[in-house]
């Protein structure tokens, strides 16, 4: 499985890869990155069909989140992937949007690494 | 000669009690003049029918009598020079009668004489009536012309004592005013300070929701570092139980717990400069400079506004830009003055491309830029741009007046950019300039002395 990790605080890569260092070792998933919500989209146009589970923060510079999900929604020429939206805001405004734009999951920072582990193999 | 004496007890009758107005002013003396006046007219009755020589002495004590009370008497002076006109006649007539009684004879041989004197003094006395009727009209009309004047005098001195009045209402009127202006002007000067620190208040406020944000992701990366460390020093733990140890595997556990420890500091340090700011933010400033690092500064309250619009306005987006300096060298400054200065701008570029944004501008992407330059050894530059609604001409001039906004009411204080641009002319120094275009950017400069 494939998942394409959207966050502009770049951290956010070393920490996925930790949390899930025994997942990527064990060949079980496969995390890319990217950076902005413009990089993530390039990213899917070079490797599309590849990722079946993008995880976006919402609150980004440039294109937010919920941008890049409609998107993906509305112009994404192949099978549609799982879209998960993250949020330091866990206010009902995004989370309705999100929902209303096609969003799979809304999880509010901090993670749940646990809780996103059983997301992810239930989506798997 | 006794029509004579009584038309002379007629005429001074009339003439004292005109001019001495005895009816108001001598009641007694009126009626007195009036009796002598009824006996005159009796005398002049009792000679027609009579025909005696005792009446001739009658009207001679008659006339002698008026004129010496005319002369001696204290009410009578302003008239008694009526003796210079009729005393001739009566002295003249007198002593023809009494020549005529005594020595007959020689009487008969100075008669004609006597006669011609009596005409003469007669003559005087008409003379004089006339002279000092004359007289006593040119007195009249300088009389007259002096009460004039007196009114007029007295006219003048009223509308003097009106002015004065006047004048003195108007100085009352105006120390009054005076003093109600310094009143205003005490309580205006005390408005404005409350008015400052409410402005330095409500950025404070447009900072919370940021800094709320700015300090919860470094927490929510130390949080998860050292979590997954303990994770990970587990994991190296039971790797060291095994009996065939993966060498490599305890390396790379161990390079990362290195840089997790690393992580955890960096983050912990981002969120230390946050709190810093923000209470450097709300503390009153020392005005005390420092050597800062203008691009820290700047990048730091650029992320504060930003994150502060996004937490209030979830709909709001903008793609931040810098471009740095990295030979920009520290510059001495006042942090909080300096921060508040770039808070404000940062917040009105936010705020114009928002405003850009809400008229549904199709592929518009709001973009603010912080750019940083070293001009030369002495100077260095800030520029603040965004391609938001740009300022109109017409208003351009007053956007540094204190209270000018265009922002609804209650929204912006109007005090922003005219504190911002006391801080960086009179508090550093420098120069704050800017370049719009309606529609298009908004670009500020802010030009620094090193």
């Amino acid at each position: 499985m494939k998942v394409l990790v959207v966050d502009d605080e770049t951290d956010v890569q070393t920490l996925f890869e930790q949390r899930f260092r025994r997942e990527i070792r064990a060949g079980e998933i496969q995390f890319a990155f990217a950076h902005s919500g413009e990089k993530a989209l390039t990213y899917l146009n070079d490797h599309s069909s590849e990722y079946v589970l993008i995880l976006s923060d919402i609150n980004m510079p440039g294109m937010s989140g919920l941008e890049l999900l409609r998107l993906i929604r509305t112009t994404y020429p192949v099978a549609p992937p799982t879209v998960m939206m993250i949020t330091a805001y866990g206010d009902a405004e995004s989370h309705d949007q999100a929902m209303k734009l096609g969003a799979d999951a809304f999880l509010t920072k901090p993670l749940d690494f646990s809780n996103l582990k059983e997301k992810l193999k239930s989506a798997l | 000669m006794e029509i004579g004496s009584f038309l002379i007890v007629f005429f001074m009758v009339r003439y004292i009690r005109t001019s001495l107005q005895t009816a108001e002013r001598f009641p007694e003396w009126d009626r007195m003049l009036l009796m002598v006046q009824y006996v005159a007219t009796g005398l002049l009755v009792s000679d027609i029918f009579l025909d005696s020589d005792f009446t001739k002495w009658v009207w001679h004590l008659l006339l002698i009598g008026m004129v010496g009370a005319a002369y001696l008497l204290k009410d009578f002076r302003p008239v008694r020079n009526v003796w210079l006109a009729v005393g001739p006649f009566i002295l003249i007539s007198l002593f023809g009668d009494l020549v005529e009684l005594i020595v007959p004879d020689f009487y008969e041989s100075i008669k004609t004489m006597v006669e011609i004197a009596e005409m003469f003094s007669f003559i005087w006395m008409v003379a004089t009536w006339f002279i000092t009727r004359k007289q006593q009209k040119a007195l009249e009309k300088e009389r007259l012309k002096r009460q004039q004047e007196e009114e007029q005098n007295r006219i003048i001195a009223s509308q003097n004592v009106m002015l004065e009045q006047i004048v003195a209402e108007r100085t009352a009127e105006l120390t009054r005013q005076k003093e109600e202006l310094e009143q205003t002007l005490t309580e205006l000067k005390a408005t404005q300070d409350q008015l400052i620190q409410r402005e330095k208040m409500a950025s404070l406020g447009e900072l919370t929701a940021g800094i709320a944000h700015e300090i919860q992701n470094p927490l929510n990366f130390v949080n998860n570092f050292s979590e997954v460390s303990v994770e990970l020093i587990e994991e190296l733990k039971e790797e060291r139980q095994k009996t065939d140890r993966d060498a490599g595997l305890e390396e790379e556990i161990l390079a990362d717990l290195a840089q997790n420890l690393q992580k955890i500091n960096h983050h912990g340090k981002r969120a230390d400069s946050i709190v810093k700011g923000m209470l450097q933010h709300s503390r009153a400033s020392t005005h005390e400079r420092e050597p800062i690092d203008i691009n820290n500064l700047a990048d730091e309250y650029l992320r504060l506004a930003y994150h502060g619009l996004r937490a209030n306005d979830k709909s709001f987006n903008a793609t931040l830009l810098t471009d740095f300096d990295s030979n920009l060298g520290k510059v001495s400054v006042v942090p909080q003055d300096m921060g508040r200065v770039l808070l404000n701008l940062f917040t009105n570029a936010f705020y114009a491309t928002e405003e850009k944004r809400k008229t549904g501008l199709a592929n518009y992407q709001p973009t603010v830029q912080v750019i940083t330059r070293r001009i030369d050894g002495e100077t260095i530059e800030l520029r603040v741009r965004d391609n938001g609604c740009g300022i109109p001409a017409s208003v351009l001039n007053k956007i540094y007046q204190p209270f000018f906004t265009t922002k609804p009411t209650g929204q912006g204080t109007g005090l922003g950019l005219s504190l911002s641009y006391d801080i960086i002319t009179k508090g550093h120094g420098g120069e704050l300039v800017v370049e719009t275009e309606e529609g298009k950017f908004t670009e500020f400069t802010i030009r620094l002395p090193t």
